[in-house]
């Protein structure tokens, strides 16, 4: 019965989050806009210029926002499972700290898996909102592509934690962005279908999770085709989830109880 | 056994080829303060982590208020409270908000929480600081917040480790103060330290550990009667001269030691021992004539002062 201990730790997230919220309200609220409006609105009509008698069936817009809302939840889940868990294992030591309590590692794991899930949650619902007022979507098939994006987010935020907690200093984190969370935010079919990639490299994205996000956030948001059967991306995200938990919990009992 | 708060048999801690605590033996009692001296890596802080539940026990026996810490970690964690080392408060947070976070940590409820934050703000003297965030709080200041902080459970036992080092000494006689009233009521204490004057002021017992292993135990002041003399005589000679004037100052005393910058001449009675000194004609640049402490043990114990 882990459950209550780990809601102690979502609960310390949400007090850490009450005093620091600000410094989060412009990547929540303004980017999405700013997205929105520079490359749908902006290179959007570009885009819809050349491409009347291309492949793109609908608004550049409308095909933008659903998999910007993937990439979102993946960049804030990235965000809130690699600096704060490096935090907390080194930078602050708050989890060893949080070790002399009755709390356990796993605790410790799981509520904080639950807490970056509440926040991705959090900044999905909003950017769902956000892209229905720029008429991406209506309401509730943007509220339908809410939960894929959830689900994405905590598989980032399993995989990044489990990789943290690996590492032995924060130069790792810089490499995990810049080689692993950009590429992905440019080449998982957030911006143009993988399909017009070469092939080595469309083969390459659909092992990334965010291109299954994207498939799933688009398909429920939008009257178009899943890319890939919306079962495999729901069982490949579920994966990524369950691996990155196991691993997540061996690489910080590693770190912390020595 | 239930009688005793700590109790350890040949207990062992290996990380990989080194052995940091080589199978020692001791018991805590209730209500006492116990202490580890030695120096920096000695082992106290790898034998402090075992009693805490929180580093997991190599080889040996260990019962932690009669519980087996690898089988009920959570349950001693919750009766005991830690002081560690190393700061790691959550700076960003104000001194209220780390207690609150803490005493959640341990299942409590807000209201309960919130009673005792006043009376652990008035024991740490930060009663104004409660709103303040931590990180531009002074060391001491941290250092008081963290031993409320290992309070917030109202813990059976208090593990310190290193409680006052980086401290200057005002702040160090205020924590000791404040550690002496715990005992008082009634909390065990046990505190590792490479001071001897801080082990002498707090522990009414303690063991001497020297690379993983206990090389003494007993009061301080049955250490110092059993392994050192009442008294010694300092003395400091002019760089080049020592070597010569150790020669000369043979057989002065019943005991002598002989460190890089002094020699020591451990005696019952330093004057008589400066006396016929001077009858051998010996007139060292200065000398110091003082009690034995327990550096004197551990000198004589091991070889080595305690802080190099």
């Amino acid at each position: 019965m882990a459950a209550p201990p780990a809601l102690r730790v979502v609960e310390y997230g949400a007090r850490v989050y009450r005093r620091t919220w600000r410094g989060s309200v412009i990547s929540t609220f303004l980017n999405p806009v700013l997205y929105l409006l520079a490359m749908g609105v902006g290179l959007g009509k570009l885009v819809d210029q050349g491409s009347s008698t291309g492949d793109l069936s609908l608004p550049y817009l409308t095909f933008l926002a659903p998999g910007l809302l993937a990439a979102t939840a993946m960049q804030t889940a990235a965000g809130d499972a690699s600096y704060p868990v490096m935090a907390g294992i080194k930078w602050r030591k708050t989890y060893h700290a949080a070790l002399a309590t009755p709390l356990e590692v796993h605790d410790l794991v799981y509520g904080h898996l639950g807490w970056v899930t509440l926040r991705v949650a959090f900044v999905s619902v909003v950017y769902a909102a956000i892209m229905t007022a720029f008429g991406a979507t209506s309401p509730l098939e943007g509220l339908l592509s809410v939960p894929p994006a959830v689900l994405t987010g905590l598989a980032f935020a399993a995989a990044v934690t489990a990789y943290t907690a690996r590492l032995k200093d924060e130069t790792g984190l810089s490499t995990l962005f810049r080689f692993g969370i950009v590429p992905l935010f440019l080449f998982s079919g957030t911006f143009f279908p993988v399909s017009q990639l070469p092939d080595w490299i469309e083969w390459l994205a659909y092992g990334t999770p965010l291109f299954h996000g994207v498939s799933l956030c688009r398909g429920l948001a939008l009257e178009v085709p899943f890319e890939v059967d919306p079962w495999i991306s729901l069982a490949y995200l579920a994966a990524w989830v369950a691996v990155g938990t196991w691993l997540a919990l061996g690489n910080m009992r590693r770190k912390l109880v020595l | 056994m239930a009688d005793l708060l700590v109790e350890a048999r040949r207990l062992t801690k290996r990380f990989g080829a080194l052995t940091a605590v080589d199978e020692v033996d001791f018991e805590v009692r209730p209500g006492e303060a116990f202490g580890f001296l030695g120096p920096n890596g000695a082992g106290k802080s790898s034998t402090m982590r075992m009693i805490a539940a929180v580093s997991p026990v190599t080889s040996g026996h260990l019962r932690v208020m009669g519980l087996d810490p690898a089988a009920h970690g959570p349950e001693i964690r919750s009766r005991i409270g830690v002081v560690p080392q190393e700061q790691n408060l959550d700076e960003e947070l104000s001194v209220y908000e780390n207690l609150l976070i803490y005493g959640r940590y341990f299942g409590l409820p807000k209201k309960v929480i919130d009673e005792r934050v006043a009376e652990l703000l008035h024991f740490a003297q930060l009663q104004d600081r409660r709103n303040s965030r931590v990180e531009p709080l002074s060391g001491g200041m941290k250092r008081r917040l963290v031993i409320a902080r290992g309070l917030i459970n109202q813990p059976e036992v208090l593990i310190l480790d290193e409680p006052t080092t980086g401290l200057d000494p005002q702040a160090r006689h205020l924590l000791w103060d404040r550690l002496y009233r715990l005992k008082q009521q009634g909390v065990t204490l046990i505190i590792t330290t490479h001071y001897m004057d801080e082990a002498e002021q707090l522990c009414d017992r303690l063991v001497i550990m020297d690379k993983g292993r206990i090389v003494a135990e007993g009061s301080p002041r049955a250490l110092i009667e059993q392994h050192s003399t009442r008294e010694v005589l300092e003395l400091r000679f002019p760089v080049g001269l020592q070597e010569e004037m150790v020669a000369r100052v043979e057989g002065l005393a019943q005991r002598t030691e002989i460190l890089p910058d002094r020699v020591l001449l451990y005696s019952d009675d330093a004057d008589e021992a400066a006396a016929r000194l001077e009858a051998r004609g010996v007139v060292p640049e200065a000398t110091v004539s003082r009690r034995s402490t327990l550096e004197d043990v551990f000198l004589r114990l091991t070889g080595r002062s305690l802080v190099d």
